[in-house]
């Protein structure tokens, strides 16, 4: 049994790459702290689950979410219909990010620290209308960055110049923003890389870069994530200067 | 019995945020793409695992480490662990090297459970026919979350200005990337969106709030964000310089031999 084999290695696997977290814990707990674990069984009880959490993750991943990315990759490739591949990058992008929990409470956070700062009526309709346009923003931002990301992919492009670009428009957007909303923004840019996008993400954009003649996988074929954490710390500062 | 029902709940969840996904997939496969998935069943089996494993993933998560890091970085920065007898004295910075030390363990620890960058480090090496390491790339990914931790909590502890930081993080990216060899660049570029995720993200907003909440003249809501964009920027300049120091490594080789 192959299969059977290969998850006890991923389980082992597992137990290493938490095992970091766990010396963390312990030392600064016992030795700097000098306090006892607070709930032993659940500690156990929790990391047991991490482990197989991981394993199971890990399991899907080669059987699906990598495959997937990369066999839609290559039929787009083979259509060689470049508006039908920007609408599914587009998609993909808003949709990662529109449910995200993590964007929730951050476009949440943002309205009452408007509220509180008198940048809108502190009520909960206005803030909640407030967190709702935001959420949009960012959301749109992330599919809006996709498709720069595989439209650059196709052309071929070098990457750097669109980073040093976005780095230039925040530098010169972030005096302007209002100082409230300048934490968030920068820290929104982490929000949509979640840890299903990241996997189907890379793989389109690996994928992409292998179809197309001419493209390196490593060169061309990262990139993707690096404009996904960009745009929306733009869109979060131009809609706090805007609003 | 609660364990169970908070599984069922946490798993619904899980199911929830990703169905816009898997709506966008289904409706460009079977409307644009028009082809059968290659493997359906191992594909829904995969993805069966992928929703099962992050459920497990997050309850674990919920149920031992996030409750236990909070703890622990609320202990961390009360005045009677820093031996604090007077409160004019808590803004001086050296008095919180052991907060420091614990945010860049913490930092490079969780960076290293971190599933979406064990998927893009996997990937990477595939890619490259084994010439970047999986292990390397991580463990540099940590060192660069680990500075950023122990620099973001020095910033809340000194209530600087998070723009000069992440002004100056920029620089050194954007002068890197002329330098660092083209190979890695695109990679370099994504790690820092990919470490801040699941693992990383709530234990250290929650070591960045406490703090801003403990410290006198710290506002959680001003002060406690920054951590995140610091921990998103460091990797990718640790990254790069890991890249330039390999390559200047195999030309010094190199010239020696000949």
């Amino acid at each position: 049994m192959p299969s059977i084999k290969r998850f006890f290695k991923l389980i082992v696997n597992s137990c290493f790459d938490l095992l970091p977290i766990l010396v963390v814990v312990l030392v600064f707990q016992l030795l700097v702290i000098q306090q006892p674990i607070p709930n032993v069984a659940d500690l156990i009880a929790g990391c047991l689950f991490v482990v197989l959490g991981l394993t199971f993750f890990m399991l899907g991943l080669e059987q699906s979410l990598f495959p997937i990315g990369e066999s839609m990759a290559n039929a787009f490739a083979r259509k060689g219909s470049v508006f039908w591949l920007l609408l599914f990058a587009f998609c993909l992008g808003f949709g990662s990010a529109v449910a995200e929990p993590s964007l929730i409470a951050v476009a949440q956070k943002a309205a009452d620290i408007a509220g509180a700062a008198h940048f809108i009526e502190n009520n909960l309709e206005a803030k909640s209308y407030y967190a709702l346009t935001l959420r949009l923003t960012v959301a749109a931002a992330v599919g809006m960055a996709i498709v720069i990301g595989v439209l650059r992919i196709v052309i071929g492009w070098p990457l750097h110049y669109f980073i040093i670009g976005g780095y230039s428009i925040v530098t010169i957007l972030a005096p302007f923003a209002p100082a409230e909303i300048v934490g968030i923004a920068f820290d929104s840019g982490g929000v949509a890389t979640t840890t299903i996008t990241v996997p189907l993400v890379t793989a389109l954009g690996i994928g992409l870069a292998n179809s197309i003649k001419g493209r390196n996988p490593i060169t061309e074929g990262f990139g993707l994530i690096a404009f996904a954490s960009l745009l929306p710390t733009i869109c979060v500062m131009t809609f706090g200067i805007v609003t | 019995m609660q364990w169970f029902e908070q599984f069922l709940a946490a798993f619904l969840e899980t199911g929830r945020n990703v169905m816009p996904i898997v709506i966008v997939i289904i409706f460009f496969q079977l409307l644009v793409i028009r082809k059968p998935l290659p493997h359906p069943g191992r594909t829904l089996l995969g993805f069966m695992n992928i929703l099962i494993g992050i459920t497990f993933f997050l309850d674990g998560l919920n149920i031992a480490l996030f409750p236990l890091g909070e703890l622990m970085a609320k202990q961390l920065s009360t005045p009677e662990f820093l031996n604090l007898s007077d409160n004019s004295e808590t803004t001086d910075w050296q008095h919180y090297m052991w907060v420091y030390l614990f945010g860049a363990c913490i930092g490079a620890a969780t960076t290293l459970a971190e599933p979406s960058l064990l998927a893009v480090a996997i990937k990477a090496e595939e890619i490259s026919s084994k010439s970047i390491n999986a292990w390397g790339l991580r463990i540099a990914v940590a060192l660069g979350v680990a500075i950023a931790i122990a620099l973001g909590t020095f910033r809340i502890v000194t209530g600087t200005q998070l723009y000069y930081y992440v002004i100056a993080a920029y620089a050194i990216i954007a002068i890197q990337t002329v330098f660092a060899p083209k190979l890695m660049i695109g990679l370099a570029l994504d790690v820092g969106g990919v470490t801040t995720s699941t693992v990383t993200v709530p234990i250290v907003t929650a070591l960045g709030l406490s703090l801003a909440t403990t410290l006198q003249g710290r506002d959680p809501l001003l002060d406690g964000f920054g951590l995140i964009s610091l921990a998103m920027l460091l990797p990718c300049i640790s990254v790069l310089a890991y890249a330039q120091l390999a390559e200047w490594l195999s030309k010094k080789r190199n010239l020696n031999h000949t």
